[in-house]
C-alpha cells in the first residue's frame, strides 16, 4: 500500500509531493462516511495542515468514495506521510487502529500518477466516469481560492483536470452506458435521436423506473406517463418526476402513445402481450416504439420481439451490453494510461527544471563556458605562458566558479520553506536565462 | 489540361475521411468542424478543377466517362454537406467521403487526356438537362448510403451487439429524415432535368421521345421513388422497408446510369 519512491533522494531539496487517502476499495463506506470531509471542513484541514507546518500547500479531495489529502510536505520523506497520517485520524476523530491497512500513501510522482488517474475515472468504482472530473476541479478551485495551493499543487492539479479532459475527449474510457438502465434509454436515442419531443411510459413503480425515468428527464423527454397498479405509488413518481399518473385500467388505452415504453412490474407472466402491442403500433400508426422490459420475470411477451418497427430489450439483453461496454472501457485503460505516461513526463521535466541540483549544475555549466571561453580569448593575446601556468589559471578559476556557486547553492537547499526555495531557483533561472528550455 | 486541382481535391476529402472516422470514436465538435471545413474547400476545389474542364472542352464535363462520373461525384458531395449542414448531423461523413475518395481516386486511375472540343452546340437548356438528372442520380446514391447505415444500424439495434461507433451513429430517426431528404432533392432535380429535356428535345427533333428507354427508366425512376416516399409514411412500410426499398430504387438508378445509357439508348448516349 505504501510507497514512497523518491524517499531516498529527501534531503536533496528536490520538490516533493506526497498524498494518503482512503477509497471505495480500501475502505468500506461506514468508515468512508466517518472520514468524509464537508467542502467547510476541507478548507479548515488544508488550513490546519499548512499552520502546523505539516504541508507548505495542501488540497483536500472528498467525494462519497475517496478522502484524499494532496500536499508538498515542509520536509521530505516518511515523516511527512506520517504527520499526514496523524493529522487525518485525529481531524476525523477515528483511531489509528481503525484506519490500519485502509490508507493508501504516495510520493513523488506516484503520488502525481494517483491523482491523474482519479481525474482519468481509472480509479473510480464505476471505470471512466464523469463526475470524479468535476469533483476534482472542485476540490481544487476551492483550496485555490483559498490560498491552500502554490505552484507545485498549482500545476499538479492543472495537470490532472488537462488529463481528465483529454482521456474523455481521445479515448473510450468514459463513454458507452455503465447500468442497465441508462442502457436502455442510451439504446433508445438510437432510434429516436434527442428525446426532447419524444413520450415515455412507464409500467412499475420501483426503484428502477425511479431509475429509468432520471435518466428520461434528464435527456429532456417530452412527456412522461406512469401507470402502476397502485396508483398512489404512481401518483407519487409522476409528482416527482413531473409527469402524469395514469390508472391501471387505463393502461391499453394509452399504450399507442408513447416513443419509448419501460417496464419493470412484479407479475407472474406477461403483462404486454403480443396482441396488446401490436395494437398499440397499430394505433401509432406503424411509428417504432422502444420497449425496455426490466421485470423478472419478463413483462413482455418475448413473442412480441418478432413485430415490426418494436424494439424490445430486456434485462438480460441490456445486461449484456452493460457488460460488452465494461470489457470496451477496459481495454481503453492502455491508452488512457499512456496519455497520463504523458503528462507525468512533462511534469517530471518541470520538476527536475526547478531542482536546486538540477539549476547549480546548470549554473556550473554556464560558468565553465564562459570560463573556457574566457581563457582562450585573454590567452591567445598573451604570447608567454608556459602550459604550466595554464593549468594553474584553470585550476584556480575552477576553484572560483565553486566557491561563486557554494553559497547559493547552500541557501536554496536550507530553509525558506519549498515557495521560498522554488521563487529563488525561478530567479536564478530568470536571471541567467537559464528559463527558456522549462515549459 | 493539368488535374492538380482534381487531385488536391481528392486530398481534402481524405482528410475530411481522416477526420469524419474520428469522430465516430471520439466525438469532438472542433474535430468535427474541421471535418466539414475541409469537405467544402475539397469540394470548392472540384468545382474549379470540373470549370477547368468544361472550359477546356467547352461544355459541362458530361461528355466522358471520367467528367460525367467526376461531376457526380461533386454533386454527391455538395448534397451531403447540404444535408449535413440542414439536419446537423456529422455520423455519415465518414461513409460518404469513403464513398467520394473511392469513385475520384477509381477515376484518377484511368483519367483521360480530355480532347479540346468545339464550342458548345446544344445550348444551356441542354448542359442543365444533364446536370441536373445527373445531381437527382447523386442525391439519390446518397438516400442509398443512408437507407444501408439505416439497415445495418437496424440490424445492430436488434442483435444487441453494439460496437464502438455503432453508439455515435445516427439515430435510425435522423437517417430516416436524412434519407427522405435526400430523396426530395433528387426528385426535384429530376423532373426539372427531365423537363428541361422534354423542352429540348421537342425544340431540336419535334417530339418528346416518350418511347426512348432512357426516358422510360427514368419515368420509373421517378415512380418507384415518389412510392417511396409515400410508402415511407405508412404504417406497414416506414422504418426498414421503406430503407430497404429506397436501397432497392437505387439499383434501378445504376441500371439507368450505366447498362441504359451505354446499350439501350441511342438519343441517349454521349460517349
Amino acid at each position: 500500500m505504501a510507497n514512497d519512491s523518491n524517499s531516498g533522494r529527501a534531503g536533496t531539496a528536490r520538490i516533493q509531493i506526497a498524498m494518503i487517502g482512503c477509497n471505495h476499495r480500501t475502505a468500506p463506506v461506514e468508515l468512508r462516511e466517518r472520514v468524509a470531509f464537508t467542502p467547510q471542513q476541507a478548507l479548515s484541514a488544508a488550513d490546519e495542515l499548512c499552520h502546523k507546518g505539516i504541508l507548505e500547500e495542501a488540497v483536500v479531495l472528498s467525494t462519497c468514495n475517496r478522502s484524499e489529502l494532496y500536499g508538498v510536505p515542509g520536509e521530505a520523506g516518511p515523516a511527512a506521510s506520517a504527520a499526514m497520517e496523524e493529522f487525518f485520524t485525529s481531524f476525523h476523530r477515528v483511531s489509528p487502529l481503525e484506519m490500519n491497512g485502509r490508507l493508501y500513501r504516495w510520493a513523488g510522482s506516484d503520488a502525481v500518477r494517483h491523482l491523474f488517474r482519479v481525474a482519468a475515472g481509472l480509479d473510480s468504482m464505476m471505470l471512466g466516469e464523469a463526475e470524479i472530473l468535476g469533483q476534482v476541479r472542485t476540490a481544487y478551485s476551492q483550496a485555490l481560492d483559498h490560498g491552500a495551493t502554490g505552484p507545485v499543487l498549482n500545476r499538479v492539479f492543472q495537470g490532472a483536470l488537462e488529463v481528465g479532459k483529454r482521456v474523455r475527449a481521445e479515448t473510450e474510457v468514459g463513454a458507452r452506458p455503465m447500468s442497465v438502465s441508462l442502457a436502455g434509454v442510451k439504446l433508445a436515442e438510437r432510434v429516436f435521436g434527442n428525446l426532447k419531443g419524444h413520450s415515455a411510459l412507464i409500467l412499475g413503480a420501483g426503484a428502477v423506473a425511479e431509475q429509468v425515468v432520471e435518466h428520461l428527464q434528464n435527456r429532456g423527454i417530452g412527456s412522461l406517463r406512469v401507470v402502476n397498479r397502485s396508483f398512489d405509488h404512481a401518483a407519487e413518481l409522476a409528482r416527482r418526476m413531473g409527469g402524469e399518473a395514469i390508472e391501471w385500467e387505463s393502461l391499453e388505452k394509452v399504450l399507442g402513445m408513447p416513443d419509448i415504453l419501460v417496464t419493470s412490474v412484479g407479475s407472474a407472466g406477461p403483462v404486454l402481450t403480443r396482441e396488446l402491442l401490436e395494437r398499440a403500433i397499430e394505433a401509432r400508426s406503424g411509428r417504432p416504439v422502444f420497449v425496455v422490459d426490466l421485470g423478472v420475470p419478463r413483462n413482455v411477451d418475448a413473442e412480441a420481439a418478432g413485430l415490426y418497427n418494436l424494439y424490445l430489450y430486456n434485462i438480460d439483453d441490456l445486461g449484456e451490453i452493460v457488460e460488452q461496454n465494461k470489457k470496451a472501457r477496459e481495454a481503453e485503460i492502455p491508452r488512457a494510461e499512456s496519455i497520463i505516461n504523458e503528462h507525468i513526463s512533462k511534469f517530471e521535466a518541470w520538476r527536475s527544471a526547478l531542482e536546486v541540483r538540477s539549476i547549480v549544475d546548470d549554473l556550473r555549466d554556464r560558468f565553465h563556458k564562459d570560463r573556457e571561453n574566457v581563457i582562450r580569448e585573454k590567452l591567445a593575446e598573451i604570447k608567454d605562458v608556459s602550459p604550466e601556468e595554464r593549468q594553474r589559471i584553470a585550476h584556480i578559476t575552477e576553484e572560483l566558479i565553486e566557491r561563486l556557486l557554494e553559497q547559493p547553492s547552500r541557501r536554496l537547499r536550507v530553509g525558506r520553506g519549498m515557495r521560498g526555495r522554488l521563487a529563488g531557483i525561478d530567479t536564478l533561472r530568470h536571471i541567467f536565462g537559464l528559463d527558456e528550455e522549462i515549459d | 489540361m493539368s488535374y492538380h486541382l482534381g487531385y488536391l481535391s481528392l486530398a481534402l476529402y481524405v482528410a475530411s475521411f481522416f477526420c469524419y472516422a474520428r469522430i465516430l470514436f471520439s466525438p469532438q465538435e472542433w474535430l468535427g468542424r474541421i471535418a466539414t471545413f475541409l469537405l467544402a474547400v475539397g469540394i470548392v476545389s472540384h468545382y474549379f478543377a470540373l470549370l477547368e474542364r468544361s472550359r477546356w472542352i467547352h461544355e459541362v464535363p458530361y461528355n466522358d466517362l471520367y467528367g460525367s462520373m467526376s461531376l457526380f461525384a461533386w454533386l454527391l458531395g455538395v448534397t451531403y454537406l447540404g444535408l449535413e449542414i440542414f439536419h446537423r448531423q456529422r455520423s455519415v461523413g465518414a461513409f460518404v467521403t469513403l464513398l467520394l475518395i473511392i469513385w475520384i481516386g477509381s477515376l484518377a486511375l484511368f483519367a483521360p487526356q480530355a480532347a479540346p472540343g468545339p464550342p458548345a452546340a446544344r445550348g444551356p437548356l441542354f448542359a442543365f438537362h444533364v446536370t441536373l438528372n445527373t445531381w437527382a442520380y447523386a442525391a439519390f446514391a446518397l438516400s442509398f448510403v443512408l437507407s444501408v447505415i439505416y439497415l445495418v444500424q437496424d440490424r445492430i439495434l436488434r442483435s444487441g451487439r453494439a460496437g464502438t461507433a455503432f453508439w455515435h451513429f445516427p439515430a435510425l430517426d435522423v437517417l430516416d429524415r436524412m434519407c427522405q431528404s435526400g430523396v426530395y432533392v433528387g426528385l426535384a432535380a429530376l423532373i426539372s432535368g427531365v423537363i428541361m429535356g422534354f423542352i429540348w428535345a421537342h425544340r431540336l427533333t419535334g417530339n418528346y421521345r416518350w418511347g426512348d428507354p432512357k426516358v422510360v427508366v427514368t419515368l420509373a425512376i421517378l415512380l418507384v421513388y415518389a412510392a417511396y416516399l409515400w410508402l415511407s409514411r405508412s404504417a406497414n412500410w416506414r422504418g426498414a422497408r421503406a430503407a430497404l426499398l429506397c436501397a432497392a430504387n437505387f439499383l434501378i438508378v445504376m441500371f439507368s446510369y450505366t447498362f441504359v445509357n451505354l446499350y439501350l439508348t441511342k438519343f441517349h448516349r454521349f460517349f
